[in-house]
């Protein structure tokens, strides 16, 4: 193997980790985004829970936007496939996201439509969380594409069984770490009721990864053969299994760490049975490979030096201020 | 219309929008560094009580920066696929690099500023405060790095139609890199400080918390005052730069139709460009050879120079370079102003003085756009110079109707993102430096505050 494929490897790896990170880290906020008026009871239990993300969502999104901005930058042909081709469908990722942003702020002091920002929020966080597992499945099972890489489906083509089972999927492991975080940083009755949210949400998980396991053993059969896969399987089975089993025995903690878990094993069990493809197309021979939709040796290269510089000190202050604002949430922290 | 016009136009919204939040951020984070300092030293409260006003200010300023950015990341796939397979062996990585050396840190120490005074220790909230004004600062050099490539691109070469880097460093650092850099952050801090002197200026003028304003204003009025006269000197060297790299934009800026020695500085005028001609034109003699090389004989290239298909429109860079101009100028007057009030000791007093502060808030927002329109119209018909025509950036496969329909829907979010937060910021000024302060209409907005507990309803 040349130092390009190396390095395209590499990038692979980086990218898909980026977007693990995002779905971990983001992942809390956006399920409880979507469960934040259910999970609470009245005005000061939802401020309890807006409160507990409100230091850090912000810090959680620049993971999507690092990992959208390395997808460009390692694989310029892949980013700009799917984000022309998925267009409408990511334009409404991007309204959401948008609203999402600015709600929790406007919610707290844009009293007059107070209602209005708390519905942007449920709304933004829902679509993305339902959305983005879609356009994963997408490019995962096959789009038409042309000789040009440029996508020849329209919206509709987006929405076949396997996208969608994909997308209710990773809804409902949003949902999950989201009432896992909120028992985490919450007491009384409502840490009870997150918590037996996130165990239905466990179950549903379950149920959701085992529709996805046959939709890809109908729509991509060769994938059933990677024995990687199968390891990522299995590990998404026992992360789930300890989850719940942490649930239980109240170790709020631990069960938080496990959805995380249940994150990075989807992921790899995904980029297993996707590699070395970006964009599958219908026509296996148009597909987008790492090889094929690559940058330059030398730019894979600059972005690999930025990223072993960055990365570390990112994770490094990112857990500093996790620890900052770490146990329950205070009545007297400061608000917006 | 055409894809690649509703492209455009839908970038210059979303751009232009966009570029409202973060010249804002990065004045107030010098603002809040400079409180944060004086605060480890003085140990007053005051600086500390003025400072967390800014940072509340700022908060909102950041998320609403944070949700029109997203939109620009998502552009170059979704409107401009053609331009992102083109050059994304170049472009992707400053994008890349923003994320992961300032973006990160930006957000995640804004989080500890707006939340963490009383969670972390004087000296890590001091560190907060110096990296968030580090991280957008470095932010803005990684944005300005990218779109100074298409201004003036470096370190690669055409492979097959493709941009592929050779250099990362030349790339990086091109031409134009350094010089807009410092423009655009000099436009940045008095934006920011404007708006603060602002905000000052309307409590002294109300008679509120008149300690407090008091310092808000001489602080801002002090780096308004610095960086408006420093403006002059980057602008010239801005010009400069684009004269020697870009010469046909600066033929566009100054409506100079055809070369000449001893070229005059057009004051006013009303370019046409069928005619080739401007029209009720006020111009001083030789005065735009003088400012591009020091001699009132220099050779400046017009725009019979160049192919009629390789030059800009003229009216919109014309007209935006020269109001850029003008309201520099009024900026440096008003920092003259403000120094000899500020030396005589009556900066707060003079009421004419704090109201002309306050009407020109909207003026450095009009420049910074104004100057950001010059530059991009000003380097058409390419997206990225004598690489890329933006005729052929734009996407393929993007059906008119796609971004006619996205077009409408961003305009309507933005401005209700935009009446929201006019109505949040209004509130956070009225409520003033008392973070508890209930200052909201229907009270009498005299100096007395009622502190409410910061219970679970209170604050969000």
């Amino acid at each position: 193997m040349g130092t390009w494929d190396l390095l395209r490897n590499v990038w692979f790896i980086l990218v898909g980790v980026l977007l693990a990170g995002y779905s971990i880290l983001d992942g809390f906020d956006l399920g409880l985004g979507v469960l934040f008026p259910f999970l609470a009871k009245n005005e000061a239990e939802k401020t309890i829970l807006v409160r507990s993300i409100g230091p850090v969502w912000d810090g959680n999104e620049v993971w999507l936007l690092t990992g959208g901005g390395a997808l460009f930058a390692a694989f310029p042909h892949a980013y700009a496939t799917v984000f022309s081709g998925f267009y409408l469908a990511l334009m409404l990722v991007l309204f959401s996201l948008i609203l999402r942003a600015v709600s929790l702020e406007f919610r707290a002091h844009d009293r007059a439509r107070k209602k209005l920002w708390e519905g942007a929020f449920v709304v933004g966080s829902f679509l993305p969380a339902l959305l983005f597992g879609v356009a994963l499945g997408n490019v995962v099972v096959g789009v038409p594409l042309d000789a040009q890489m440029e996508y020849a489906g329209n919206f509709f083509t987006l929405l076949r069984p396997l996208p969608l089972v994909f997308g209710v999927l990773g809804l409902a492991a949003f949902l999950l770490h989201g009432s896992a975080w909120a028992a985490l940083k919450t007491t009384g009755a409502l840490q009870q009721r997150a918590r037996r949210t996130a165990l239905t949400m466990t179950a549903l998980t379950g149920i959701c990864y085992l529709l996805s396991f046959g939709a890809v053993w109908i729509y991509l059969p060769r994938a059933v053969k990677s024995i990687p896969a199968w390891i990522f399987s299995a590990l998404v089975w026992l992360s789930l299994g300890l989850l719940a089993s942490a649930l239980k025995k109240r170790k709020d903690g631990r069960a938080f760490a496990f959805s995380s878990l249940v994150f990075l094993s989807l992921w790899g069990n995904v980029g297993a049975i996707h590699y070395p493809n970006l964009v599958r197309a219908t026509d296996p021979a148009l597909s987008l490979t790492i090889t094929n939709a690559s940058s330059s040796a030398l730019t894979l290269k600059v972005m690999l030096i930025i990223a072993l510089v960055g990365m570390p000190l990112v994770i490094g202050y990112t857990i500093y201020a996790y620890r900052v604002f770490k146990g329950k949430v205070g009545v007297d922290d400061a608000g917006y | 219309m055409s894809p690649v016009f509703l492209a455009r136009l839908q970038f210059g919204l979303t751009a232009g929008f966009h570029f409202l939040f973060p010249p804002t951020t990065l004045g107030l984070s010098l603002l809040i560094l400079i409180l944060e300092s004086l605060y480890i030293r003085k140990k007053d409260e005051i600086y500390k009580d003025v400072s967390s006003f800014l940072i509340r200010i700022l908060g909102v300023v950041f998320v609403m920066g944070v949700a029109t950015g997203i939109a620009l990341e998502f552009a170059f796939g979704n409107n401009w696929s053609a331009y992102s397979r083109a050059v994304g062996d170049i472009f992707g990585a400053p994008l890349a690099a923003e994320g992961v050396f300032s973006f990160f840190l930006e957000s995640v120490f804004i989080g500890i500023l707006v939340f963490g005074r009383r969670r972390v220790s004087p000296r890590a909230y001091w560190l907060s405060a110096f990296l968030v004004f580090f991280a957008s600062h470095l932010s803005g050099l990684w944005i300005i790095i990218a779109n100074s490539w298409m201004q003036t691109p470096a370190g690669f070469a055409m492979e097959g139609g493709r941009a592929v880097l050779t250099n990362f460093w030349q790339a990086a650092f091109n031409p134009s890199t350094v010089v807009r850099f410092v423009h655009t952050v000099l436009g940045g801090w008095i934006t920011g400080s404007l708006v603060a002197a602002g905000i000052a200026a309307w409590h002294l003028l109300k008679g509120r918390s008149r300690e407090k304003a008091g310092l808000l204003l001489r602080s801002s009025v002090i780096v308004f005052a610095v960086t408006a006269v420093l403006q002059l000197g980057s602008g010239h060297a801005h010009s400069v730069q684009v004269t020697r790299t870009q010469p046909e934009k600066m033929a566009a800026f100054e409506a100079l139709w055809q070369t000449q020695t001893g070229a005059p500085f057009t004051i006013f005028g009303i370019p046409d460009e069928k005619a080739e001609k401007t029209h009720l034109a006020v111009r001083i003699p030789r005065f735009l050879s003088f400012l591009v090389g020091f001699d009132m004989n220099a050779m400046v290239r017009g725009l019979d120079e160049f192919p009629k298909d390789e030059r800009p429109p003229v009216f919109l860079p014309f007209a935006g370079y020269h109001l850029m101009i003008l309201f520099g100028l009024i900026f440096i007057a008003m920092a003259v102003w403000g120094g000899i009030l500020g030396a005589r000791k009556k900066l707060g007093e003079s009421h004419a003085y704090l109201r002309l502060i306050i009407l020109a808030i909207p003026l450095p927002y009009l420049a910074n756009e104004l100057g950001w329109i010059a530059a991009e119209v000003g380097r058409q018909p390419w997206a990225v110079y004598r690489v890329l025509r933006t005729a052929d950036a734009a996407s393929k496969v993007v059906p008119a109707g796609n971004i006619l329909f996205t077009l409408i829907a961003f305009t309507a979010i933005y401005a209700l993102i935009a009446a929201a937060g006019i109505s949040v910021i209004h509130r956070l000024v009225r409520r003033g430096f008392d973070e508890h302060a209930a200052g909201r209409e229907g009270q009498s907005a005299g100096r007395g505050t009622v502190p409410t507990p910061a219970g679970p309803g209170g604050g969000y």
